[in-house]
């Protein structure tokens, strides 16, 4: 007998109590074996992978990609062998709003389709009455394609597992080598997933590995729809608030940092193994300390409806991160109150917890001014999007070994430019000058960094 | 001495290397094939087709013997005779069609047959001496299909009363008294034949069964029914050398004792003719006694291939013909490989048992859980009809799935239901597939219907 498992969201913890649904691994009507992934659920902190339960198909897909789910809401309905985990007629309506909408209304048209479709079972299989005997012995030849008895159970296509081998005919086979295609990468369709020639075709229509194998180079009128949902729908928002809402001045001035890696060199030098070196990003944010000091409008926030820019007396440094989701910002908090290994020792823990997805929202809010930097890629000059409602943001550019005039000759000089973006509506262009000046000559004598008034 | 060159070289014209060559021509290759005795391999002249003959003649022979005592048919006939030499001289006629035909086919392919021994000088040329003189061969691609001999025993060497299969296939007269040393398929088949002819068969057999290859429950109607033709089977037992009427061996419980036998057959086995071609002016990676191949076929060196008995088991004839093909295609620059689902297996015992894929037994090594059922003939309509009753057809499935992992028989004429067993094998049946087609009826063949019917849990016979 068949039984339903419901699939709800899951309590992801920490006082969580929605989630956005990010991504659907499988379609109605898939078969899935145990523990294979079937959805993909993101809270502010952390991605979470819904597996399957057990064997089964799937009937019900609930949310639509970028809805919000409450935890504990039915999102996905399986048709498993024996007895499921749903009471017949239970159907408790999925709590969910869009991520996108305010979340006045309940539930998306598109869900609503979706579960009326999906929770009919096709009623035809058990409608065939189990009493029909079939005929043993036929006077004369069926029709070709009569069963020959109602009561084989169709057995369900079970999902080639990892490193199995792809079962299809020797003409399809032979077909497929060919054309060039890895039969492991071609669905199939037929009983124990066999696959057809049908399928080999769709799979070659669809583009398949055909391409790779055509000399010719044809046109692509293909156009990939990609949903922007978590991560990166956030970033989306954030960067048109920022740059619709600040008109930003981007000032780009060179340092020499010969100095400064000669003295990065010997404190690296000196260290012991295993523990986190110097980058040169811990000098950058003391030499930011000590400018922000003459300077406190740099380190804000401006709250532009109600007109306010609230200064900050601790100094929190954002330091934007590039992760495999998307850009992520983790903050290092009173850098005023870090020597230049303290400082050093928090980046690199929050750089870690930002790329193993293990940062607390903590660890990702509060900035009052950022620093970018693409590090090793560099570029020679960017123009930095302020992290709004900070008002400054700090970007650092390839290092490279430039000719500078001194005094009667070139010298080999090692320099480095720092492309900064303000926002204009409360800091003037020389005020800006005047902070990456200073920051400027404080990099270019580092000893300054550190000599008290 | 005169050079030829070409662009693909078969070195031996049994199964594998004439249907390689055939292939070629058909793809338009430029194909010479090299093979010193009679065109067809051990397969034609000395193997398949020639015990066949004889199998059937003891079969016919048998019968005529049943038919002069009581049998439950009624029908009463005069004793028979034998006339040994004449059967063979049929069985040669035989296989002079069948080697004639294939000489005809390679013609007619457009591939030029050298009579004569080849021997390699370098992995692009062979030296062959034969009936036109020495003459050097050059060729682009070379495909090594020497098959394999006979092994021998050191202390039963071949020649006068001790012989191979060849020479048992051409004898003029039954043996008085045969032993045969080994109940693999060819000792159990020729035993059987000779039982049926008249001979006294002695099978000595060192492990504690017949057909070590296949499993007890397929096994066991055919040693029922070698002991029914008074066949003495020795287990445990080792052959120790000739004695002056006829074989020395030591019992299964260490005791000396002679078999009596004017005639001494050993078919210990087959080894791969790696020898006497000149591989030692190759580097070919060996893996054991046969050449190491790929998926394609190919050997340790660029543009050689080999294909058949010489790259070891299974040595049978049906997959030196599909690497063969696929070689003569590979060459022809198509893109092949080796991606045969099963290759069948036949003794032609009587019964004869015929597996394809995996054994139960196998199948539970697997990462699967599997199913497998039975049906015996002795509920089959056509098998009683036929007096042949005992055996069985048995498939394996995989539980979850259906999907038919195995397919074997035993049974009186069994071996044509390779064709359907290895076709549902191939084509990735389910055992849905295999009951849900319409098997004739009467035929032995509703006995793999109904045991797939069985392993669903619904057999409709039984």
């Amino acid at each position: 007998m068949m039984g339903e498992q419901v699939i709800k969201m899951p309590d992801i913890g920490e006082g969580v109590a929605e989630a956005e649904l990010v991504e659907w691994e499988v379609a109605v009507g898939d078969q899935v074996r145990e523990d294979q992934v079937l959805a993909a659920v993101m809270t502010d902190k952390a991605t979470v992978e819904i597996p399957a339960p057990r064997d089964g198909k799937i009937i019900w897909l609930g949310p639509d990609i970028g809805e919000i789910v409450a935890v504990g809401s039915p999102i996905i309905r399986m048709e498993v062998e024996g007895d499921g985990n749903a009471t017949p007629g239970e159907m408790d309506e999925p709590v969910m709003r869009s991520a996108v909408d305010d979340g006045s209304e309940p539930q998306s048209p598109g869900a609503a389709a979706r579960a009326q479709e999906g929770t009919a079972p096709a009623p035809a299989e058990t409608a065939q009455p189990d009493a029909a005997v079939p005929d043993a012995k036929p006077a004369a030849p069926a029709k070709p394609g009569s069963a020959p008895s109602g009561n084989y159970k169709p057995i369900a296509a079970v999902p080639r597992a990892d490193g199995e081998k792809p079962l299809a005919s020797p003409a399809v086979r032979r077909r497929a080598m060919d054309v060039g295609i890895d039969l492991r990468r071609v669905p199939g369709s037929a009983a124990a997933n066999r696959i057809t020639m049908d399928d080999l075709d769709a799979f070659i229509a669809s583009g398949g590995e055909a391409a790779a194998h055509s000399a010719r180079r044809t046109r692509d009128t293909s156009v990939d729809d990609v949903k922007i949902v978590g991560l990166r729908r956030k970033i989306a928002e954030k960067m048109a608030t920022a740059k619709s809402r600040i008109p930003h001045i981007t000032y780009v001035e060179e340092i020499d940092v010969t100095a400064l890696e000669e003295l990065r060199a010997k404190l690296n030098a000196g260290r012991g193994e295993g523990r986190p070196k110097l980058t040169l990003l811990p000098f950058l944010m003391q030499a930011m300390v000590r400018a922000i000091r003459e300077q406190p409008q740099m380190n804000a926030r401006y709250d532009d409806d109600a007109n306010v820019v609230h200064r900050h007396g601790g100094m929190h440094i954002g330091v934007a991160a590039q992760t495999d989701n998307g850009l992520m910002v983790p903050v290092v908090k009173h850098v005023e109150s870090l020597s230049l290994w303290d400082c050093a020792g928090e980046l690199s823990r929050l750089a870690e917890a930002a790329k193993d997805g293990t940062a607390s929202r903590d660890d990702l809010s509060g900035s009052t001014i950022t620093i970018t930097s693409l590090g090793a890629m560099g570029g020679i000059v960017t123009t930095p999007v302020i992290n709004y409602p900070e008002v400054a943001i700090v970007g650092v550019n390839k290092m490279r070994i430039m000719p500078v005039w001194q005094d009667t000759q070139f010298v080999p000089r090692k320099m480095m430019n720092l492309s900064s973006s303000f926002d204009h509506r409360v800091i003037d262009g020389w005020d800006a000058a005047v902070f990456i000046q200073r920051i400027k000559a404080l990099l270019e004598a580092p000893a300054m960094i550190f000599i008290e008034d | 001495m005169t050079d030829l060159s070409c662009k693909f070289l078969v070195i031996g014209a049994g199964p594998g290397g004439y249907i390689a060559a055939i292939r070629a021509g058909q793809l338009g290759i430029e194909t010479v094939i090299v093979e010193a005795a009679p065109v067809g391999g051990t397969c034609l002249n000395v193997g398949c087709i020639p015990s066949k003959a004889l199998i059937h003649a003891a079969e016919e022979f048998e019968k005529a013997v049943h038919f002069a005592g009581d049998n439950p048919l009624g029908i009463s006939a005069g004793t028979p005779k034998l006339d040994l030499a004449q059967t063979i001289a049929w069985k040669d006629g035989i296989v002079g069609k069948l080697t004639g035909g294939v000489a005809a086919l390679l013609k007619k392919a457009g591939v030029k047959t050298v009579k004569g021994r080849a021997t390699f000088v370098d992995g692009k040329t062979v030296r062959v001496d034969g009936e036109d003189g020495p003459m050097t061969i050059r060729a682009e691609a070379i495909c090594i299909a020497t098959g394999s001999v006979p092994v021998e025993l050191p202390f039963l060497p071949f020649g006068k009363d001790i012989i191979s299969s060849t020479e048992a296939l051409s004898l003029s007269a039954p043996p008085k008294h045969l032993a045969i040393v080994g109940a693999g398929y060819i000792g159990m088949e020729l035993g059987m034949a000779y039982a049926k002819l008249g001979s006294k068969v002695t099978i000595v057999e060192a492990e504690e069964r017949i057909l070590p290859l296949y499993d007890k429950e397929l096994t066991r109607p055919v040693q029922k029914r070698a002991q029914a033709l008074g066949i003495e089977l020795l287990f445990g037992a080792k052959a120790k050398g000739k004695a002056a009427t006829g074989l020395q061996i030591e019992t299964a419980d260490g005791k000396d004792a002679t078999v009596k036998a004017d005639k001494i057959l050993v078919t210990v086995g087959r080894r791969p003719l790696t020898e006497g071609w000149g591989r030692e002016n190759l580097v070919l990676d060996m893996h054991g006694r046969h050449i190491r191949i790929d998926e394609r076929c190919r050997t340790s060196m660029a543009g050689l291939y080999a294909i058949g008995d010489v790259t070891g088991e299974p040595m049978l004839a049906h997959r030196a013909m599909a690497q063969g093909e696929m070689v003569a295609e590979i060459v022809a620059g198509e893109p092949r490989k080796w991606d045969k689902v099963a290759i069948p297996a036949i003794c032609f015992t009587d019964p004869e048992i015929i597996s394809v894929g995996l054994s139960p037994d196998e199948a539970r090594d697997g990462e699967h859980d599997i199913e497998t059922a039975i049906f015996p003939f002795a509920a089959n309509g056509r098998a009683l009809t036929m007096e042949a009753d005992d055996g069985f057809v048995r498939v394996v499935a995989r539980k979850d799935n259906h999907l038919v992992l195995g397919l074997q028989a035993v049974g009186k004429g069994c071996a044509e239901l390779s064709a359907a067993f290895g076709l549902a094998m191939e084509m990735g049946a389910t055992l849905e597939d295999i009951a849900g087609t319409i098997h004739a009826h009467p035929t032995q063949g509703e006995a793999l219907q109904e045991a797939a019917l069985r392993a669903l849990g619904h057999a409709l016979h039984i």
